[in-house]
């Protein structure tokens, strides 16, 4: 036996929370994206210790999609910063309330 | 306590601490090299927990891949002149606040469980087998996640390639 499997829930939820503040705390969109990917990495994190509390490899096979998916996000979202800080020479996201382009 | 416990709460600790670092600090470059650190503990992590395909995807995509291309951004954008970079305590309190006790409720959620006891026990997800298995039953999935990740570099592409350094005043396309 690791460890009762509900540390390894908690511990995903710390991550989690870590996360979360990470974009609240931080006037700053790089930051924020940072965030995302904590949040993306606590998730992954909750779905490998529910796979091995439960013995199957579906799980396994979802953290290879998160991972995918948080790729692309992060592609796309750094893309769109670097397009929006051309427009405006800002990454502060109240600067950003101009949906006219 | 067994010896994998420890080797589990240790991780445990490194990760925390180092995406702590990493969210507290106020310059980018700063934040992404401690997150490196989180990503290669929960690397390792996942291949204590028996996903050791899973961990070498966490180090080559997100402490590789995910990383350098933050790193590259922050190097194509100039962060030095920029003002107070977090927002004002009052904002972000409260949220923290109920942040805080959703955490709480969730812990005492999972730690009252009446399976609460049942521990994980060791076992190893061999990388040949979750292949086989990812490419025998969840073939779609993986051509849809090919499928986002051209549109996710066409997107990047049409978005790069300049046409955002129009003003926001200037001349409004037809």
């Amino acid at each position: 036996m690791i460890v009762p499997y509900g540390h390894g829930f908690i511990l995903a939820g710390v991550v989690f929370l870590l996360g979360l503040m990470c974009i609240l705390v931080h006037r700053n969109l790089i930051m924020t994206l940072i965030g995302v990917e904590i949040m993306m990495n606590a998730a992954t994190i909750a779905f490998v210790t529910s796979a091995l509390l439960w013995r199957r490899m579906e799980e396994q096979a979802f953290v290879l999609f998160i991972i995918g998916v948080a790729a692309a996000e992060v592609s796309v979202g750094l893309i769109l910063i670097v397009t929006a800080y051309r427009r405006t020479g800002s990454l502060d996201p109240d600067r950003f309330n101009i949906l006219k382009w | 306590m067994t010896l994998y416990g420890t080797i589990f709460y240790i991780l445990a600790a490194a990760l925390v601490l180092s995406t702590a670092l990493a969210v507290t600090r106020r310059h980018p470059v700063h934040a992404i090299v401690y997150l490196v650190l989180s990503f290669w503990a929960s690397a390792l992590l996942f291949y204590l927990l028996g996903a050791p395909l899973l961990a070498a995807f966490e180090v080559i995509i997100y402490a590789g891949a995910v990383m350098v291309l933050f790193l590259f951004v922050v190097m194509m954008l100039k962060l030095e002149k920029l003002p107070e970079s977090r927002f004002s305590v009052a904002q972000w309190v409260p949220a923290g606040l109920l942040s805080l006790l959703f955490l709480v409720v969730g812990g005492l959620a999972v730690l009252t469980d009446p399976q609460a006891g049942v521990g994980l026990q060791t076992a190893r997800a061999e990388p040949r087998a979750l292949g086989r298995f990812v490419f025998e039953k969840y073939w779609l999935p993986v051509e849809m996640i090919s499928l986002l990740l051209l549109v996710a570099l066409i997107a990047a592409i049409n978005l790069g390639k300049g046409r955002g350094r129009r003003k926001i005043s200037g001349d409004v396309e037809s």
